[in-house]
């Protein structure tokens, strides 16, 4: 089964044509994803290794049934092109695009309330499922088709755990980075409730990072309603309070956010937590044999 | 990004906001003359990117343009530490001279983004007990700040100001100028694109008028493309120079304390670097996300700007190749290390695509490179150089 992008997907791109639209696009190509258009407007009527090219969604839903889409838009058009998505029924948006203003990201989150649209990211590396696709920036090489669902805030460090788990022998069912902005479209719980449903979900591994408190939202929902096996690591135990670490949303402010919370948080809930980042694939590997 | 009291109170100022008349000053020389200006007593503030500035001697109060004069004197070019700049403390280089005010109460009154899950809007903080100790006042009396949450698309409404209001205890002339504050307040924070806008304390004068006595603004770093005024307000001289020195490479670097030098691609996995560092018994001298397409330049950049540092004794290259591939990432390392004749130890860790023949790479290139395979092999094998 998997989550959110499966054999039903109908992948658009927009900002195909761009460098990074255009190199990401032919990468998940390789990876069997079924891409059924681009949109850049302007470029309509163009095409890329055979993928036509729209000026607008409503066309790309209109002709290709299109049902999913990854943006790759500059920040500054990015809003604008969320919007169009949420408007033309698109079911899932995965947005890469870094650097997309807080303010925006609350217009944002209100338009995609009672909107029928899921969005992941923006500022993430996209999403896998195993034997799909991926829309995103995933390596291709990194992932296995299996029972592990993989949860994280960050990028190269979700690609480390899913190569941690894969280079075990161990498989994951969709894998996703829900991005590193203070405001993203899908939060863990969001992620969490559909793992949790999954019936090809065996066990999932949860990757946190300091700021904000979603992990310790997170930690209250999995103590109430997630009964598969969790398996969590929190980045950021060495960072500095009221630096920003690279990620918009890493960031400990005003005393809150800290990892230690986010771990005590996590312990509580009955998460297993493990501090040594490069054992996770080794716990998770127990776990699975204990079933 | 971070501005001065002087600037933040100028752009108050702009948006209707009541704030004493002031001037900032470089020189004890226009200190005097900013005193002659606005005439009576006044009080000279040191202009850092930090708070409790008060408590650390920055902040004087002058009777006359002469004493305005030497409390410059005195401010401008000090070291001031305060709990914000750590035990270094920051270098003073201008001052606020302002009309002295007498407070009869202190408010504080403050706007930040609520990140949480549900609620993504911009909330209001306000409490009767301002002034200095409002961090105390948060942590052991939370139930004298009062939230007031504006919904993003309804807007800010003027039941929200009575409800601050009343809280805040104000009598009915002050409410009306309160629901402008508060009104106008919301419109600045959302057409600057700040991150935090701070009144602390909003003053109630001796006379009964409100006025924003201290304030501190935020800005979201991804809101200032579209802001090139509120851009200009940087001040290089209160960041670190390697950090400015990184920022224009574009590579995202963080100083820190200890003495391994750390660089990595991702800003997650730079992290946890820095954190397997410490679990290995070791301190990070850095946070160094070189970013996922790192060219061989933009690697020596990286090199450049950490071993800038006097600290660092030795360095831990962490890459996950992805499609950045490892066999590139050793070209620059490679081609850094004999560009910068680099004489500290190394220890890198590669993994991902091509990763065997980037190790190849490193091993026959005659540097002095340790190779690592694990994670926490490689903090542990980085750790043991500093030993």
């Amino acid at each position: 089964m998997a989550i959110l992008l499966d054999e039903k997907s109908r992948v658009l791109i927009q900002g195909i044509t761009g460098s990074e639209g255009s190199f990401h696009t032919r990468e998940s190509v390789k990876l069997g994803t079924r891409v059924v258009a681009g949109v850049t407007p302007g470029k309509g009527g163009t095409e890329l290794d055979g993928i036509p090219v729209y000026d607008r969604i409503g066309e790309a839903v209109e002709r290709e049934q299109a049902n999913v889409s990854g943006i790759y838009t500059p920040a500054a058009f990015t809003p604008d092109a969320i919007f169009e998505a949420i408007e033309a029924g698109i079911g899932l948006i995965v947005c890469m695009t870094e650097g997309i203003p807080v303010a925006e990201m609350i217009r944002v989150k209100q338009a995609l309330k009672g909107s029928g649209t899921r969005m992941i990211g923006p500022n993430c590396p996209g999403i896998t499922t195993p034997g799909v696709g991926k829309v995103g920036f995933m390596p291709n090489f990194i992932h296995k088709k299996g029972n592990v669902g993989v949860i994280s805030r960050s990028g190269t460090l979700t690609y480390e755990m899913i190569w941690q788990l894969t280079s075990l022998g161990i498989g994951q069912s969709t894998s996703i980075g829900i991005g590193g902005d203070p405001i993203v479209g899908s939060g863990f719980i969001d992620v969490l409730a559909l793992y949790e449903n999954d019936p090809q979900t065996e066990a999932i591994v949860m990757i946190g990072e300091i700021g904000g408190t979603a992990e310790e939202e997170a930690a209250e929902f999995i103590r109430g309603s997630v009964t598969k096996p969790v398996v969590s690591f929190i980045a950021g135990r060495t960072a500095p309070p009221g630096r920003r670490m690279g990620h918009a949303g890493a960031i400990i402010s005003g005393g809150r956010g800290t990892a230690g919370e986010k771990f005590l948080a996590l312990e509580r809930a009955g998460v297993l937590v493990e501090k040594n980042p490069a054992e996770i694939g080794r716990r998770v590997q127990e776990i699975l044999q204990a079933k | 990004m971070k501005i001065h009291e002087f600037q933040a109170k100028e752009l108050l100022r702009g948006y209707g906001i009541p704030v004493p008349c002031g001037k900032a000053a470089s020189t004890p020389d226009e200190a005097r003359e900013a005193a002659e200006e606005l005439r009576g007593k006044t009080v000279v503030k040191a202009q850092i990117h930090a708070g409790g500035r008060g408590k650390g001697g920055g902040v004087k109060p002058a009777a006359s343009p002469e004493e305005a004069f030497h409390a410059a004197r005195a401010i401008l070019g000090m070291q001031l530490v305060t709990h914000q700049t750590g035990p270094e403390g920051k270098q003073v280089r201008k001052v606020l001279v302002e009309e002295a005010s007498v407070v009869r109460k202190e408010l504080y009154l403050s706007l930040v983004v609520d990140r949480s899950r549900g609620k993504e809007c911009v909330v209001f903080m306000a409490s009767a007990a301002g002034g200095m100790d409002i961090e105390q006042v948060a942590s052991t009396a939370p139930e004298k700040i009062v939230r007031c949450t504006i919904h993003p698309v309804v807007g800010m409404s003027p039941f929200q100001a009575r409800k601050l209001s009343a809280a805040l205890g104000l009598d009915s002339e002050q409410r009306k100028v309160f629901a402008e504050i508060v009104r106008n307040l919301y419109r600045l924070f959302l057409e600057k694109d700040c991150s935090l806008v701070e009144i602390n304390p909003l003053a109630i004068t001796e006379d009964g008028r409100l006025l924003a006595l201290d304030t501190k603004i935020n800005f979201d770093d991804d809101g200032l493309y579209r802001h090139p005024e509120v851009k200009a307000l940087r001040d290089p001289d209160e960041e670190d120079p390697l950090e400015v020195a990184a920022k224009n490479a574009s590579v995202n670097y963080i100083k820190l304390d200890g003495n391994v030098g750390c660089m990595v691609n991702g800003a997650g996995l730079a992290m946890t670097t820095m954190d397997l560092i410490q679990m290995a018994g070791g301190e990070p001298a850095n946070f160094l996300d070189v970013g996922g397409g790192a060219s061989a330049e933009q690697i020596e950049k990286a090199f450049r700007i950490l071993t800038s540092d006097p600290n660092v004794k030795c360095i831990l290259v962490n890459i996950f190749g992805g499609i950045l591939r490892c066999d590139r990432v050793s070209a620059g390392l490679i081609q850094a290390a004999k560009n910068i004749d680099l004489k500290l130890p190394m220890v890198v860790r590669l993994q991902g695509t091509n990763v065997e023949e980037g190790r190849q790479m490193l091993q026959e290139s005659g540097l002095r490179f340790t190779v690592a395979d694990g994670l926490y092999e490689a903090a542990e094998k980085a750790v043991s150089l500093v030993a």
